[in-house]
């Protein structure tokens, strides 16, 4: 282990040493904390004393050629280890996770008062896309950690329906959260941010990537590149029959990319999504509403205590279509875009519009619409699940037949935008395109929607472009160890026909993946990969130490009868035997750890969360064991990688239908081959057999060729070090 | 090149802290990752409590050299006590290797091979020298490789089973090079079966058709040449598969496990649904649940009902025919077999042995066993055809105990019936006994005298007359309906459920107990769909369809949901 950190540290130290006198970007903040560097300074010495000579060799060989270019010409604000281009929320956790690595970091983004900007619902989390959330700040993301500090509402979903759908959900300050995330990127040390439309890709001739061009004629160059176009790239919004180009409303457009894209051999495709009206809260008579309160006792979706900070929480509302709604939107379908039929593109199964609803479910007189705040200083109310493709002029009469809103004043029409996407069968599980070394793709581009969605692959292809740059091996998280594996997984594998959403249901074990565990599962490689710095270390072993401490303690503590032991009878309806420990007590149906606390049998050092992990890992133990044991078998046969150079149209055991798909997807292991629709475990079986027999038969020919290397090494003699390069290759 | 140079010396670095691998080790790591998952070193030198297994494996082959990551929760580690990372087929298979049906050897085998084949038969083998030591807790087996022990098979409740000799050949020095296991016990099918469900009891997977020579294959056993005749092994099996496949759409059986699993996936839309969506759902009518699950478990059972149908139509039935002399025991037999088999006098105790003749019943082989009048006698033949007799009786499907209606109820047949009721209550059998009143047309008397009377101790009550034929058929119909063919409706028939689907259908079974008991235990709503995707992924082995999408599918088809 030790090691690892010192080589990450090492590559840190070495950028900085060579970079940070040159580093003349104009930053908007001084660095900000002074105890940052001075670990860092830490570091350096002890790297200094354990470096090894295969680590130096191995920086000098691979550090890409612009860093020796930096020295000579001494212009160096247009080259960089990574550019991310996009400045939403998979943008912004890219460039940070990349800059934090030490890699020399450029965003370039189209308006810079945009960045992080919550263009649909001003709300993170909720079910699965919370675990995302939880995730990410394992990994030492920031989208968590900026929810945190921007909610305006807090509430934990599911909360009777297991550990592993329990889903944290907040309504955050639009303009806070971008805001508070613009001034930690701008602080950054390592990131630089720039203006710009990218217009094309700089390739190599080794089909690597060298740069991106802007539309004003200007060239940066880095080895790595991430495009998050989010729904820029060829973007068209629509309201009603009117449409015009753009990425959001009032923003205008990327032109030119999606061209480029294709000219250098990728598929694109198209996708839609909405966003419903904003109207003006001060027109709203709340006061036959149903309002909906934050949780009392607030959850954090950050592990970080230092952003556990509580405050003032604001209220959403809950009114319902009336028949009118209905009676209005059945008379003006030949309106909408889909029943009026200049629209194809279908929208998202689980986003449907408020005339899809209507249309396919007749049978329910009404429908739920949410009213949510935008801001704490801002009077826009979103009002969500009332998306329509209606023109404008009918906008204003349909909100005005929810009760509650006869008055309103519509602040925002509700729009449509279609937008570029490339089918994310041409990334490979590192994000990283298989077309073109260096180049990623992160966010909407790769068909999913969501914010959280977005932080996820963002953060993975951050830390990929910069080991990337580094000439390090990409991290690929596997589908089995988390949301975001899971997330990737199928973005590569599967067919797209609508936005990709993060659902539990797609995942096979999630109750292995909780937000609980999120830190358990994921810590260790953030802070593996150097994006968990000591600080947080240490607090996460903290708390693993004494959750772990507690579980044992409530297995030893034992009671015979008592007050306890009644309430337990009562609450359980089962008999409580003598000399019960603790732990047999949390089994029982029922009983949860502030049952204990009551009777003063918890133990006060704990924090809510770590009570919470000790009752969830106690009280479902056997289902926990069963499915991490299922998960296992699933590992050992599904894990095993597949060569990249199949030629999966010369497998005649293969149905022609699996070697078609799987000569598209080329799927990087089993299980993946295994998810490729049209592929049947007959033909994984095969595949296997291939497998086994090229094996064998590259054996043999190594096995050759070691004895044409001896029989000529007797001849004439060739250093022994030949012989092991032929084994390792 | 020089990108893969520096991962390895990436992977280098990882290994050194544990302990440094000599060179050539490392060079050799570089592409042997595939065969070998390690545990490359403790994250937190400081403290040895928590400690993390990495898992690195780079893609040997791959030009992008990805480094895979599945880390495992940290906080599970400890309660899981150290699983043991394997190789890559984890599951350990078993089989009868030697061949069923037809005549029964002496001795057949059931063979298990994959890395827990020795932890499987520690828990259902109990070597006979070792037998005293029982009382020092739980002992674990420790075979010697290829040293042979006998012992007993025991099941889950520690009933023995079967006596067997182990033969364990450990890894390498086996058929699939995994340690492999053979139970070598009695050959009759029952006792195989029984031995075989027992080591599937103790965690092991029934192997697919060729799965032993497939594991020999990619284990490196067989060389290059023989490949292809797996290949054509396992090509067989998908023809063999979709013949099967093809028979269960024409029967009854692939529309009985669509619509459970159909009934399964609704029932998982339904849940989750509400944990993806919770806004605008009506909550679920428990009620409604129990009385669904009961159904379907009610279904399954069906199903596996006719899993006996399956056994029988491969072992068929074998019937004994008792009761005192001369009550025309013989004559039923060549009556119903419509043969002379049997040498029939008016003499009592004509017949010495026991007679076999085989007969058909709906398409099942049923083998009439004839045996020797049961009374005390000092005929020294004779007496040893009584025992025989017994004998028959006690191993029969079912008995037939024949009076003859001329003579009535004698005393002699109170007395033979309380031998019967002694030997059936001593062994534990459950085979039924029809009472034959043959000879009826010799006292055409009052049919209900028998009925009425207090045998109660018989499933049934036949009248027949062997000399005419008559009341044959009502015997048979007897017969099955004891067996339960006869709830088995005229177009399912053609369906059987095999091993395979069995064994799904038990899984099947399983997730829908454990699903009653979730939701009688009120657990939260998530955890009931854990073992109702199980039980819908055990249905879908069986038709072969995978359900992640269907389930989605259904939710956005079936609700309104979406903000």
């Amino acid at each position: 282990m030790a090691t690892t950190l010192l080589t990450l540290n090492l590559s840190r130290f070495g950028r900085q040493f060579f970079f940070k006198p040159l580093l003349f970007t104009p930053a908007p903040y001084p660095l900000k904390p002074q105890d940052v560097t001075f670990r860092r300074k830490f570091h350096r010495r002890l790297s200094f004393s354990c470096g090894t000579f295969s680590r130096r060799f191995y920086s000098i060989t691979t550090v890409s050629s612009s860093r020796v270019l930096d020295y000579d010409v001494g212009a160096d604000d247009e080259k960089y280890d990574v550019i991310v281009v996009g400045g939403g929320h998979a943008g912004c956790e890219a460039a940070l996770a990349s800059a934090r690595l030490g890699a020399k970091t450029l965003l370039l983004t189209l308006n810079i008062d945009r960045i992080a900007w919550q263009p649909c619902n001003p709300a993170v989390g909720g079910p699965a896309k919370s675990q995302l959330v939880h995730e990410v700040d394992a990994l030492g993301g920031e989208i968590g950690k900026i929810a945190d500090r921007c909610y305006l509402q807090k509430r934990v979903l599911n909360i009777s329906r297991g550990p592993a759908v329990r889903a944290l959900r907040a309504q955050t300050d639009k303009r806070e959260y971008a805001m508070q995330m613009k001034s930690i990127v701008e602080s950054t040390p390592n990131l630089s941010i720039r203006e710009a439309m990218v217009t094309d890709i700089l390739v190599g001739k080794n089909d690597n990537v060298e740069g991106v061009c802007t539309f004003f004629g200007m060239n940066f160059y880095a080895p790595s590149i991430i495009l998050t176009t989010g729904t820029f790239m060829s973007g068209k919004i629509w309201v009603g029959k009117m449409s015009m180009p753009a990425g959001r409303a009032g923003e205008s457009a990327s032109h030119g990319l999606t061209e480029n894209l294709q000219r250098l051999g990728f598929e694109t495709d198209r996708l839609k999504t909405g966003t419903p009206a904003r109207v003006d809260t001060r027109t709203v008579d709340f006061s036959g509403l149903e309002p909906q309160h934050g949780d009392e006792q607030v959850s954090w979706f950050s592990f970080d205590p230092e952003f556990h900070i509580e405050r003032e929480q604001m209220c959403c509302y809950l009114t319902r279509t009336t028949k009118s709604t209905h009676q209005l939107i059945r008379e003006n379908l030949h309106e909408t875009p889909t029943y009026g039929g200049w629209v194809e593109a279908k929208g998202p199964r689980y986003c449907p519009s408020i005339e899809d609803k209507i249309v396919r479910f007749q049978d329910k007189e009404s429908h739920q619409i949410f009213l949510e705040p935008e801001g704490r200083n801002v009077p826009e109310l979103y009002v969500q699940g009332f998306s329509t493709g209606l023109p404008e002029k009918l906008q204003l009469p349909l909100l005005r037949s929810l009760p509650g809103l006869e008055n309103c004043s519509m602040l925002r029409p509700a729009y449509a935008v279609e937008y570029d996407f490339l089918p994310a069968h041409q990334c490979s599980r590192s994000l990283m395109t298989k077309k073109i070394e260096g180049l990623f793709f992160t966010g909407q581009i790769n068909g999913t929607t969501g914010y959280e969605e977005a932080a996820a692959q963002g953060i993975i292809s951050g830390v990929n472009a910069a080991r990337h740059a580094d000439g390090k091996s990409l991290i690929v998280l596997e589908r089995e160890s988390s949301y975001i594996g899971t997330l990737i997984d199928d973005l590569v594998t599967k067919d797209l026909r609508e936005p990709y959403r993060m659902l539990t249901s797609r995942s096979e074990h999630r109750l292995l993946l909780r937000s609980d565990n999120a830190d358990s599962r994921l810590t260790p490689l953030g802070h593996e990969i150097g994006l968990i710095d000591d600080r947080r270390w240490k607090l996460y072993q903290e708390k693993q130490a004494q959750i772990s401490e507690e579980k044992k303690r409530l297995k030893t503590v034992r009671i015979s009868g008592g007050d306890l032991a009644a309430d337990v009878t009562k609450l359980s309806g089962q008999p409580v035997k003598d000399s019960s420990t603790l732990e047999s007590l949390l089994k029982k149906p029922h009983i949860q750890y502030r049952i204990l606390d009551k009777h003063g049998f918890g133990n006060k050092h704990l924090t809510r969360a770590e009570k919470e992990c000790v009752e969830i890992d106690i009280k479902y133990e056997g289902f926990i064991i069963r499915q991490q044991n299922q998960l296992q078998q699933v590992v050992n046969q599904q894990h095993r990688p597949l060569p990249e150079d199949l030629d999966y149209y010369a497998m005649t055991t293969l149905s022609l239908e699996a070697r078609e798909k799987l000569s598209k997807v080329r799927p990087q292991t089993i299980g993946q081959a295994g998810r490729v629709g049209g592929v049947s475990p007959a033909d994984i079986t095969s595949l296997l057999i291939i497998l086994e027999s090229n094996r064998r038969k590259a054996q043999e020919q190594r096995r050759h060729q070691m004895l044409n290397a001896i029989k000529m090494d007797t001849d004439r003699h060739v250093p022994e070090v030949s012989l092991t390069e032929t084994v390792g290759s | 090149m020089a990108l893969f140079l520096a991962s390895r010396s990436l992977i280098c670095h990882f290994c050194r802290s544990t302990r440094p691998p000599p060179l050539p080790t490392v060079a050799l790591l570089s592409y042997q990752l595939r065969y070998t998952t390690y545990r490359a070193f403790s994250l937190l030198p400081s403290e040895p409590k928590i400690s993390t297994s990495k898992t690195l494996k780079p893609h040997g082959t791959s030009k992008e050299k990805n480094t895979l990551v599945l880390k495992k929760d940290e906080r599970l580690v400890e309660s899981l006590g150290g699983v043991h990372e394997t190789e890559w087929n984890t599951s350990t298979i078993a089989a009868i290797v030697t061949p069923i049906g037809g005549c029964p050897g002496a001795v057949g085998i059931v063979r298990l091979s994959g890395p827990s084949a020795v932890a499987i038969v520690s828990r259902v083998f109990q070597p006979a020298k070792k037998k005293k030591r029982k009382n020092s807790g739980l002992f674990s087996w420790q075979p010697t490789s290829h040293v042979v022990e006998y012992g007993v098979v025991l099941d889950s409740h520690g009933n023995v089973v079967d006596e067997a000799l182990a033969l364990p050949m450990l890894a390498p020095r086996s058929y699939t090079r995994e340690d492999v296991v053979e139970l070598q016990c009695h050959g009759s099918e029952v006792c195989l079966r029984r031995v075989l469900r027992t080591c599937l009891e103790a965690g092991a997977r029934l192997a697919e058709p060729g799965e032993f020579t497939l594991r020999a294959f990619l284990n490196g056993r067989l060389d290059l040449s023989q490949a292809e005749n797996v290949g054509r092994l396992v090509s067989a099996k998908s023809v063999a598969a979709a013949d099967a496949a093809l028979a269960g759409i024409q029967g009854g059986f692939s529309s009985l496990v669509t619509s459970l699993r159909k009934r399964c996936i609704e029932f998982l839309t339904e849940i989750e649904a509400r944990l993806d969506f919770d806004d605008e759902m009506p909550p679920l009518d428990l009620n409604l649940i129990m009385d669904k699950i009961y159904s379907m478990s009610l279904d399954v059972e069906d199903a596996l009902g006719t899993a006996d149908y399956d056994k029988l139509l491969q072992s068929g039935l074998q019937i004994a025919i008792v009761g005192r002399p001369n009550v025309g025991k013989s004559s039923l037999l060549n009556a119903w077999s419509k043969s002379e088999r049997a040498i029939v006098t008016e003499i009592a105790g004509t017949t010495r042995d026991v007679i076999e003749a085989s007969v058909t019943l709906h398409g099942i082989p049923v083998t009439l066993l004839d045996t020797a009048g049961i009374r005390e006698t000092d005929d020294i033949v004779e007496k040893i055809g009584v025992e025989r007799s017994e004998a028959v009786a006690i191993g029969a499907d079912v008995i037939i105990m024949t009076v003859s209606a001329l003579e009535g109820w004698t005393s002699e047949d109170t007395k033979l019936l309380d031998r019967i009721q002694s030997i059936k209550r001593s062994t534990g059998l459950p085979s039924p006994v029809i009472l034959v009143i043959n000879k009826i047309d010799c006292a055409p008397c009052s049919r209900t005298e028998w009925v009425s009377g207090d045998h109660n101790f018989f499933s049934k009550h036949v009248f027949t007359c062997a000399v005419t034929g008559q009341g044959l058929q009502d015997l048979e119909r007897a017969i099955l309906e004891l067996v339960g063919l006869d709830r088995i409706p005229a177009g399912g028939r053609r369906w059987t459920v095999n091993q395979r689907q069995c064994e799904q259908l038990v899984r099947t079974k399983e997730a829908l107990a454990r699903l009653k008991s979730s939701i009688e235990e009120e657990l939260p709503l998530d955890f009931w769909t854990i073992d109702l995707r199980d039980a819908a992924l055990a249905l879908g082995q069986i038709s072969g369809e995978d359900i992640s999408e269907e389930v989605l599918s259904n939710i956005f088809g079936k609700f309104c949901i979406g903000k």
